[in-house]
């Protein structure tokens, strides 16, 4: 079966490359740099479908600026450095206009000398940590101010947390997300000694010890929750031993930001129901823009499949990208660059995003309820859209720095203080 | 053609110690390696883009990338193939070295960073940490990180087989401790507590002794640096190999006891010589870090250290032109085939390891030779 | 930085909280002046009937956020169907039919899920067969079901079964508010079942906490004193509370003193109890330790075979657990009991063909059996990736091996640790058996001591180390069944233990059961205490580390194989 939908996929792209090869002369080449091997296959190869899909879908409307669309997916293969190969060989060797790709914090920090070095343009899909904002690079994934600070903002609103638990996997991420967590509770006047801080490695999977520690935490009479950046393969082995360990949903709610439906289509939902995450997207909404793309979607790659968060962002991105194109009238990155600025796009929630002069998308926050059928029951969203911060107000080193892309200021990080723009690679 | 070329240089190599020391396949290495990166870098630096001669900056780089491996490749086969010490830790040696070069690049970026901080890494400030660790005292100056780059892994190695030798620990347990070893370190850079960057690693390197790192012509000097190095390194080692310490460390690995019983202290001998291939592997990782851009604690994983193994015995041990060319092999047949059927790769390579081992047990350069013997002796 | 805090949109909030608390206050009221017998419940101007009816037929049409009010309208109904409603749409089986929107709980799966077995809500009447696609979910949130819950609690405190009784007055004792002591106060009256009793006297004790008479404080303090229950270490805190300069907040000195060694009396015990725990946490880490690596202790220790392909054969275990499980999806812990031996029969084959396909052919070169191994484990890796996806596939857990065993309140055992390390000694004792007593055991001891003698005695040396190969393959089938209750089942779950296995095996000392055994619980025991003070990723490496230089000590392990074999 999975041979199956491999061919597809292969027979897909050979055939987006033949028709283009066919009907135009010259086509627009669009990289995809997502590993199709190692340990992120598993989530990137569905953004390389949808990258594909949406090619196909481009194609089928006529293509960009009368020329066709062609695809070139190269592999990764969850390797670091490769990244930056790959990088270097789509912008030397094949020349491409654009690439969609990267999903880990440290492939994109691998690509970004490359990107900047040989000027070419990136959609990263994922939410981050933040903390970057460069000229190649736009960032559509949520940042820590549209994913980690409303879901504290809703815990301690609506259901009244006092004591809080950031658990998370020793990573950039959850670092830099759990740093400005803890400024940002602080600064509510959450007490030192009821923030509770922990760190596990990569795929931990013996959570007894923790849990216990966590379960302690909460019975000192207040209402506690868990703010989860635990990542992938480590989560199942956590919410279990929650479970077991008597902890419900209604007890100690976790409210997790890397958990989306493609994460959950694998797992026994039973000990998750209840618990939360915070994303800018859910299959569950309701809009005919999202029900038009589940419906696409499960046509392109099979009826089990689901949609989630990094696929609205690469959706978005890849829009973005086309609207900016026709908008400049040609691919070249610098007026590509400019165009993309204040373009704006419908996201599959219903809204609108927008294009900021960081780089950086306006989304909407969305908080959902886990259900046993592995979808979400969205129970609170923030009333418009939220501006996507690349530098966190929350983290003494990147308070005073501001990215803006526009003139005059023109640069990723630039000191508002010190009026420096500093660490650029042009 | 090339293999036609090896195997003709081989006719006469009927022993594999004569090989060594005549060593017409070494020359021929030599030469082939002296040619492809005169050729190379020409091509890079003379002619302009859209020439045929033209040599971009991607093959390069890559060339530069699958040097650093062939001396690690190098470094793996001196203690296997001459020694017997089967090390599945040599990417933790590796990874040391990359990471003494990292500091030193990442100390160069100096203010350019994106905070501005004029001493701090990025990913210190950005910690919240406010002054430079002890461990990255120093690192500024070149000299002291090269110096470092060889002394912190030659003293791992020293340490631990020292330990190791002296208790006698051989064969499979051997192989087991270098794994944990190369397992822990991972887990600990992994650490962002540690001061290394945690899973992010170095990265966003900008200049090398003042050149710009992103310069065609760093570039192609960092490759025919490589190039020198790898040469360098094989003409040293096999002076040494081929010394009197040489054979006693091939008599190791033959017969530990019997040349223990002789009087010699064999753990002495294994420990200089571990040590000497640790330092190696450090070299080639910190070659290997410049041009690919990033170090990060993944190179220590076990999987990588064992992979290196493998291109040796692909290659062939026991001859280190053998590792060399097991390493330049499998890495090419990875990237074409992790660009055609990415799905199919880790079948592949698992396939290469069953194989090599049960039909191939001296790779390539050892069925090169044989099936050179069986023609020659019908000619 | 681009937005100040202050210019952030304001939020909206989606579930409103409506006069809620106000109309539990009267719900809480109504109930209970109906349970305890008064019929004035008929008060109201309509009948209850009619409205009960009609809350009930609202429910499919009301969207989520407003669920709440009409379970907060409903929990003034005194109607008997209330409790299983109530429960239907805690665990979510409350769902209604698409084409008339009748209310119906779910009773049983039939047709492998397809269809359903259901009970009207309203006239309680019995739907034999309705098919899945026919009727829609009623969905809850989290708010709703600890709303829910608590209406559950006060309709189960007179509940027949103890149990449920137990259970409602823990509940209510986290919401002590004067109502629910009225109700606990009343249903004590009539209370029988002892421990239930018990629990209602703590609760009520905990409530005279906040008593304003200091001497009913006092000798409350008093009686609590070493009592475990979490609520009364909180309240305890709370009488404790300083403010900023460090004064307390109390005046009376005495009860603060009263408090605090109460306080001091049950933190000694919580410290006794954490520290059974964290042995237990260790035993059971030791227990999955020894079942990853019991197998390799009979290929690596008795055959002298690296295996490093062993992890993927502790994976191939837990993957023939899920497809046993999906092949019988109604019978989940059936599954688990018909997964063991079917796990060993798949493992133990594989490993026969593994031993018979490439290590037959490496006899003698030790580390060329490695590499092929390792190529090996590689194949089996990307074959599990192609046939069963990449993707992490869902085991269950059953039923009897969720939950915890609660000792006391601070102190319980999760059974699926409880049973993994009882299943680990089992499978430990079964081997030492076929070692020790059968004639496989002795074939395997007689090649594995002198092959050239074993052979010239006629013992079928080749088939000895398939067999071998295959026990030791096989019983890393089962402990992958294990595995699959605690952790992902996916293509990387044998690479997570093979490092750790292979140290447990040299730690205890290649070819001796017991050193395996020993080594496992103790390494086990030694990580899980060091986790607290270390983190959990520096008390790994210093285990790591502490085997390398442990071995260099010691290069036969704790227990070293005696015998002349050894060299």
């Amino acid at each position: 079966m999975k041979l199956k939908k491999l061919m597809t996929a292969t027979a897909a792209t050979v055939s987006i490359a033949l028709s283009a090869a066919v009907s135009a002369a010259e086509t627009i080449k669009v990289g995809v740099l997502h590993s199709l091997s190692g340990t992120m296959a598993i989530s990137e190869t569905t953004l390389k479908d949808t990258v594909l899909m949406m090619i196909d879908e481009q194609n089928k409307k006529g293509g960009l600026l009368g020329k066709q669309l062609e695809a070139v997916v190269v592999d990764p293969a969850s390797n670091w450095p490769l990244f930056a190969e790959k990088t270097r060989e789509l912008l030397t060797k094949d020349k491409v206009d654009v690439i969609f790709g990267c999903w880990t914090s440290v492939s994109r920090k691998s690509v970004l000398p490359v990107i900047e070095e040989l000027n070419g343009l990136l959609f990263y899909p994922v939410q981050y940590e933040g903390e970057e904002s460069s000229k190649n690079v736009f960032y559509t994934g949520a940042a820590p101010n549209q994913q980690a600070i409303p879901a504290v903002d809703y815990l301690m609103e609506e259901i009244g947390v006092e004591r809080w638990v950031l658990a998370g996997t020793d990573y950039v991420y959850p670092r830099t997300t759990n740093k400005i967590l803890e400024a940002y509770l602080k600064a509510k006047g959450v007490d030192e000694k009821d923030i509770m801080i922990n760190y596990t490695p990569f795929g931990h999977s013996d959570w007894q010890g923790i849990v216990s520690d966590i379960k302690k935490f909460g019975n000192e009479g207040k209402q506690t929750a868990v703010v989860s950046t635990v990542n992938g393969d480590a989560n199942v082995p956590f919410y279990k031993e929650l479970g077991n360990q008597g902890i419900s949903a209604e007890d100690i709610p976790v409210v997790a930001f890397s958990v989306g439906e493609e994460e959950l289509s694998g797992l026994d939902t039973a000990p998750l129901v209840g618990h939360l995450a915070a994303w800018n997207y859910f299959q569950s909404v309701e809009a005919d823009v999202n029900e038009d793309f589940i419906a696409q979607w499960k046509k392109f790659a099979g009826k089990d499949r689901v949609t989630n968060d990094p696929m609205e962002a690469t959706y978005i991105g890849f829009n973005m990208w086309t609207a900016a194109v026709e908008k400049a009238g040609t691919t070249d990155v610098d007026t590509v660059e400019q165009a993309m600025i204040g373009i704006t796009s419908p996201n599959l929630t219903g809204g609108t995003a927008v294009m900021n002069k960081n780089h950086h998308l306006s989304k909407p926050v969305l908080i959902g309820e886990i259900q046993e059928d592995g979808q979400f029951e969205v129970v609170w969203e923030t009333d418009g859209v939220v501006p996507g911060d690349a530098w966190s107000d929350y983290l003494p080193g990147s308070k005073d720095i501001v990215a803006d892309w526009v003139e005059p200021i023109k640069c990723g990080n630039f000191n508002a203080k010190t009026a420096k723009c500093s660490g650029q690679n042009f | 053609m090339a293999a036609s070329f090896i195997s003709s240089l081989l006719t006469t190599d009927t022993s594999r110690r004569e090989g060594l020391l005549s060593s017409r396949g070494g020359n021929l290495f030599l030469i082939i390696l002296f040619s492809v990166t005169v050729l190379a870098s020409i091509g890079n630096q003379l002619f302009p883009p859209g020439s045929p001669l033209h040599v971009d900056t991607y093959t390069i780089t890559l060339l530069g990338k699958y040097l650093s491996y062939a001396l690690l490749a190098m470094a793996v086969d001196i203690v296997w193939g001459y020694c017997g010490i089967l090390s599945l830790g040599h990417g933790a040696f590796f990874a040391l070295g990359g990471y003494g070069m990292g500091m030193y690049l990442m100390r160069q970026i100096g203010d350019r960073g994106v905070y501005g901080d004029p001493v701090l890494p990025d990913f210190m400030v950005f910690l919240n940490w406010s002054e430079l660790p002890w461990f990255w005292q120093g690192f500024d100056s070149f000299p002291f990180a090269m110096l470092m780059v060889l002394l912190i892994p030659g003293l791992l190695a020293f340490v631990f087989g020292w330990l190791a030798f002296r208790s006698r620990v051989t064969g499979v347990y051997l192989s087991i401790m270098t794994q944990a070893l190369t397992y822990a370190l991972m887990l600990a850079f992994f650490r962002n507590e540690m001061g290394f960057g945690g899973n992010n690693g170095l990265t966003d390197f900008k200049d090398i002794l003042g050149y710009d790192l992103q310069n065609d012509n760093t570039r192609v000097s960092l490759f025919i640096i490589t190039a020198c190095v790898l040469g360098g390194v094989y003409l040293l080692s096999q002076f040494i190999l081929s010394s009197k310490f040489g054979r006693v460390i091939e008599a190791v690995r033959d017969a530990e006891n019997r040349v223990r019983f002789v009087g010699f202290k064999t753990e002495n001998y294994k420990v200089w010589l571990f040590v000497y291939s640790a330092i190696i592997a450090a070299i080639a990782g910190a070659l290997y870090v410049p041009q690919v851009g990033i170090i990060n604690p993944g190179e220590f994983a076990p999987l990588n250290s064992i992979e290196v193994v493998v291109w040796v015995a692909v290659g062939g041990r026991g001859l280190l032109y053998g590792a060399v060319l097991g390493a330049l092999l499998v890495n090419f047949a990875k990237t074409q085939f992790t660009g055609i059927l990415p799905e199919a790769w880790l079948f592949a390579l698992g396939a290469l390891f069953v194989g090599v081992t049960i039909f191939l047990p001296r790779g390539i350069v050892g069925l090169l030779s044989s099936w050179k013997k069986s023609n020659g002796g019908n000619a | 930085m681009e937005l100040s805090w202050s210019e952030y949109p304001k939020f909206k909030r989606v579930p409103k909280r409506t006069a809620f608390s106000k109309n539990l206050v009267t719900a809480i009221i109504l109930i209970a002046t109906w349970i305890s017998g008064v019929s004035c419940v008929q008060a109201s101007d309509q009948p209850p009937e009619t409205s009960f009816k009609e809350l009930v037929d609202k429910m499919p049409s009301t969207k989520l956020k407003n669920l709440s009010k009409v379970v907060t309208d409903l929990e003034q109904e005194s109607d008997p169907r209330l409790l299983p409603l109530f429960e239907s749409l805690v665990e979510g089986k409350l769902y209604y039919v698409k084409s008339d929107k009748t209310v119906i709980m779910l009773n049983q799966e039939l047709d492998d899920g397809k269809a359903f077995r259901a009970t009207q809500v309203l006239d309680q009447t019995t739907i034999e067969h309705i098919a899945k696609s026919d009727i829609k979910k009623i969905r809850v949130n989290n708010k709703l079901r600890k709303q829910l819950r608590k209406a559950i609690a006060k309709l189960t405190l007179f509940s027949e079964d103890s149990n449920q009784r137990l259970a409602a007055v823990e509940k209510l004792m986290s919401d002590l508010n004067s109502e629910n002591i009225t109700l606990l106060k009343s249903a004590k009256e009539s209370e029988q079942n002892n421990a239930v009793l018990e629990k209602m006297n703590l609760a009520l004790n905990i409530a005279l906490l906040d008593s304003n008479d200091k001497s009913i404080q006092k000798q409350a303090v008093k009686t609590l004193s070493g009592e475990l229950h979490p609520s009364v270490r909180s309240r305890l805190n709370v009488i404790l509370e300083q403010d900023a300069n460090g004064e307390y907040l109390e005046d009376d000195k005495q009860l603060i003193a009263l408090a605090e060694s109460a306080l001091v009396k049950i933190d000694g015990k919580l410290e006794f109890y954490g520290f059974i725990e964290r042995v237990f946490f260790g035993l059971s880490l030791g227990s999955v330790l020894l079942l990853a690596a019991i197998g390799l202790s009979i290929t690596f220790g008795v055959m002298g075979v690296i295996n490093m392909a062993h992890g993927e054969l502790l994976m191939l275990g837990a993957y023939t657990t899920y497809v046993i499980q999906t092949l019988m999806p109604n019978h989940i812990g059936l599954s688990i009991i018909i997964a063991i031996p079917a796990a060993f029969v798949v493992c133990g084959l594989v490993g026969i063909a593994i031993e018979r396909g490439i290590i037959q052919f490496l006899k003698g070169r030790p580390l060329e059996t490695l590499l092929a191994t390792f190529g090996l484990s590689l194949i089996l890796q990307q074959a599990v990736r192609s046939i069963f996806s990449p993707l992490n596939r869902q085991v269950s857990t059953p039923e009897w091996m969720s939950g915890a065993l609660q000792i006391n309140p601070g102190l319980a055992l999760t059974y699926n640790r409880l049973y993994i390390i009882i299943f680990s000694l089992i499978v430990f004792a079964v081997l030492l058996l076929v070692m020790k007593k059968t004639a496989l055991g002795l074939y395997v001891r007689a090649v594995s001591q002198n092959r050239d003698m074993a052979k010239a005695v006629g013992i079928r040396s080749d088939w000895v180390d398939a067999m071998t190969f295959g026990l030791g393959s096989g019983i890393a089938g089962v402990a992958g069944v294990a595995l699959s209750q605690l952790t992902n089942v996916g293509p990387n779950l044998g690479q997570a233990y093979i490092i750790d296995s292979f140290m447990v095996v040299v730690f205890g000392g290649v070819g001796n059961l017991w050193g395996t055994l020993v080594g496992a619980f103790s390494l086990g025991v030694v990580n899980k205490f060091l986790e607290p003070v270390t983190g959990a990723v520096l008390a790994q490496i210093l285990v790591l580390v502490f085997i390398v230089l442990f071995i260099q000590k010691r290069p036969r392990g704790l227990f070293p194989q005696k015998g002349r074999s050894a060299e």
